[in-house]
């Protein structure tokens, strides 16, 4: 039986009320949900990112649940670390790594595909903002093509580091992206994570209000916005098998998404419909790759 | 003596003592000369001697983060490295102290590139000194064995808390074959029993949270304190475990290690194998009729000052042989040698000499030659004299190359 809002509701989180997130933060939205699917019997690592700031200053902290800080570049190892820790000890204890994407993309590739390639059994989590926020917006791997950040005032030129796919071609056992623009997608993935043994990835679409330059109040709905114009499908591979989880009735056009946001505000029409013939591109591509008995 | 003897390099004998441990979480990474440790602790595990899980990661980075992962968890854990590898680390090294974390490592010392050599050198450990660790440096295969055992029960000491480091030097010591004795395992187990964290660990049933971001005025300079206060108790742990261990299998080992200095008017101090071959140095000058001694400094972190002192206050002259340099000013133990006499009223002559660098050879009558200048030597200078250069530096008129 799939979960309900009501079931979600008397499942206890980890994240407590007066965290030192920014208001509409999509990091802290999908702990709040993920941290219920997962569990009290679950130990957290984080690196270097906004969660270590969200935490709360010690000696205070927002979260109700074992949690080791790691240097930028050690997550995946840290927590795989862990794990081997816990089966000498015959404790079964879940281990998820909650990262941003620059501790993913660009200075932690290194631990998550070591991680990854020894099919080390831990989740991990990347929670993607597309940029450095914690240290006031620079370009990450993980940005966009065509994004403002204070390291790309024109825009960056390069496109984003496809992460879930390099992850899957590990072969990792289960690779998914989630959203916060599809909760009850995001639940489930979570509770299949759970149920899957091995290395797990899961590559998490965060909004940023003052990244991304919105509104607080819309980090929902810009999310839902990402998936159903195509810029960020949601999908899992399941060893090999790769399915696309939500598949929008009619694909909106990019500029729905792109047009608000300030650090999408500067790209010309030809810009943006190059970007969006890359994301057409890239969702063919996609279902091209679900007709495959495996992708690997 | 109980026990069995084997003849083993030191690298055979750091795993031995990983065995021994009963390490439950060994992340390994390879580097020249270190590898035949983690080879042999595969070994171990593959034939069913040994219980552990053996994590093939992907750098020394990972290594360490994962060795701090496991203890973290609350289980003992080991790794072992050299040279790029420990430099590679330091980042995660300072993690390991500052979260208390008793983790143990062999250190095969090994020079640091560029250009790319293998051979003995300390840089690669001294270069770690203020990460919090505790350094351990030995002269012999046994020792390397008893002071990871040893240093093992000083970390895990309520008191202490801290991570260790077990330096030896590359292949003068990590490939040369040695008798050594190694101790029963019911022994060891009595010394050396399970590792309960007595601080905090990973614990669902009693959450803590590690390492969140602290404001000036918050723990952070608290922690750093108590990371001092660990070291200072560690001093008198170690001269308490190390009793302990003497008990049972009968080998003492000290900070320090004196070789006739009881008489010396000249005391040669130096680190690592220098200091087995000083020993021939101080044999044969004696017989000559120079009553000349040597101090071995073993812990190097935390730093045995009384001992230091207490022994060389009585000298006329010390000749301090470092096997790394601190750049722009000289070698680090004379460094530490002279800052430990400043408080005395008279202090003895210092002269400072860095040999041996790459693995280049240091033989007794070299440490002779040394001896005989500083003695010749004036001495309240803050020279470091880089012996040993080739001819073509040497003849070049520097003043501080002989
Ligand atoms: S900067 Fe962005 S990701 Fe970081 S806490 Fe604020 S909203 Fe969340």
């Amino acid at each position: 039986m799939p979960l309900t809002v009501k079931d979600l509701m008397k499942m206890e989180g980890a994240y407590l009320p007066g965290s030192a997130a920014c208001p509409g933060c999509g990091l802290s939205l999908s702990f709040r949900i993920a941290s219920r699917v997962l569990g009290k019997n679950t130990v957290y690592v984080v690196p270097a990112c906004c969660f270590s700031v969200v935490q709360s200053p010690m000696p205070l902290t927002s979260i109700k649940a074992p949690l080791l800080n790691i240097a930028f570049a050690a997550a995946a190892a840290a927590a795989s670390g862990i794990k081997r820790a816990y089966e000498t000890l015959n404790k079964d204890i879940n281990v998820v790594v909650w990262a941003g994407d620059g501790g993913t993309a660009d200075i932690g590739l290194q631990a998550l595909s070591g991680a990854a390639e020894r099919n080390e059994n831990i989740i991990y989590v990347c929670y993607d903002n597309e940029a450095y926020m914690n240290t006031g917006i620079q370009r990450s791997g993980a940005t966009p093509r065509g994004a403002w950040t204070r390291t790309t005032l024109k825009g960056k030129e390069e496109p984003k580091k496809n992460v879930p796919m390099i992850v899957a071609a590990h072969k990792a056992p289960y690779v998914a992206t989630a959203s916060v623009g599809y909760p009850f997608d995001l639940i489930r993935k979570f509770e299949k994570a759970l149920s899957i043994k091995g290395f797990r990835y899961i590559h998490l679409l965060s909004p940023c209000p003052p990244g991304w330059g919105i509104d607080s109040s819309t980090t929902v709905e810009i999310a839902k916005l990402a998936t159903d114009t195509y810029f960020f499908p949601l999908y899992e591979v399941e060893n090999g098998k790769l399915r696309i989880t939500v598949k929008p009735p009619k694909r909106r056009p990019l500029k729905d998404y792109l047009s608000v946001q300030g650090r999408f505000r500067h790209l010309s029409d030809e810009e943006i419909e190059r970007m969006e013939k890359e994301a057409i591109n890239w969702w063919n591509h996609l279902l091209e790759m679900e007709k495959m008995e495996s992708i690997l | 003596m109980k026990g069995t003897w084997e003849l083993i390099n030191a690298n055979e004998a750091a795993a031995h003592a990983a065995r021994l441990a009963r390490v439950k979480v060994i992340p390994i990474y390879p580097i020249t000369p270190q590898t035949m440790i983690v080879e042999v602790i595969e070994e171990f595990i593959v034939k069913g001697m040994m219980n552990a899980e053996y994590m093939r990661v992907e750098s020394e980075h990972s290594a360490m983060a994962a060795a701090i992962g496991a203890s973290s968890a609350g289980v003992r854990t080991f790794t072992a490295t050299a040279s790029q590898g420990l430099l590679y680390m330091h980042e995660v090294l300072h993690w390991a102290a500052g979260s208390r974390l008793p983790i143990g490592m062999a250190v095969v010392n090994r020079a640091v590139g560029p250009p790319w050599n293998i051979h003995a050198d300390h840089q690669d450990a001294i270069s770690q000194r203020d990460t919090g660790w505790m350094e351990f440096f030995v002269s012999s295969s046994q020792e390397a064995l008893d002071s990871i055992l040893i240093m093992y029960k000083v970390a895990e000491n309520s008191k202490v808390l801290l991570p260790f480091m077990v330096c030896m030097d590359a292949f003068i010591l990590s490939h040369t074959h040695m008798p050594v004795n190694i101790p029963d395992q019911e022994d060891v187990d009595s010394f050396l029993p399970e590792y309960r964290p007595p601080h905090w660990s990973l614990d669902p049933d009693n959450p803590v949270d590690m390492g969140n971001l602290t404001m000036p005025e918050e723990e952070y300079m608290e922690m750093r304190w108590s990371i001092e206060r660990g070291m200072k108790n560690a001093r008198e742990v170690f001269r308490e475990t190390s009793d302990e261990f003497y008990r049972i299998f009968g080998r003492r080992y000290g900070m320090v290690h004196s070789y006739k200095v009881e008489d010396a008017e000249h005391i040669i101090v130096t680190s690592g194998t220098l200091a087995s071959e000083a020993e021939v140095a101080v044999d044969n000058m004696r017989r000559n009729g120079r009553k000349v001694g040597l101090l071995k400094i073993s812990l190097f972190r935390p730093f045995p000052q009384e001992e230091t002192r207490t022994i060389l206050s009585k000298a006329r002259t010390l000749t301090v042989i470092d096997r790394s340099y601190s750049f722009g000013y000289g070698g680090p133990l004379a460094m530490e040698i002279r800052s430990v006499l400043y408080d005395l009223d008279e202090r003895p002559k210092l002269v400072s000499y860095v040999a041996g660098l790459g693995g280049r050879d240091v033989t007794y009558k070299d440490i002779e030659k040394m001896v005989l200048h500083s003695e010749k030597e004036k001495g309240k200078r803050m020279v470091t004299y880089w012996y040993g250069l080739k001819e073509r530096i040497r003849s070049s008129g520097f003043e501080e190359v002989i």
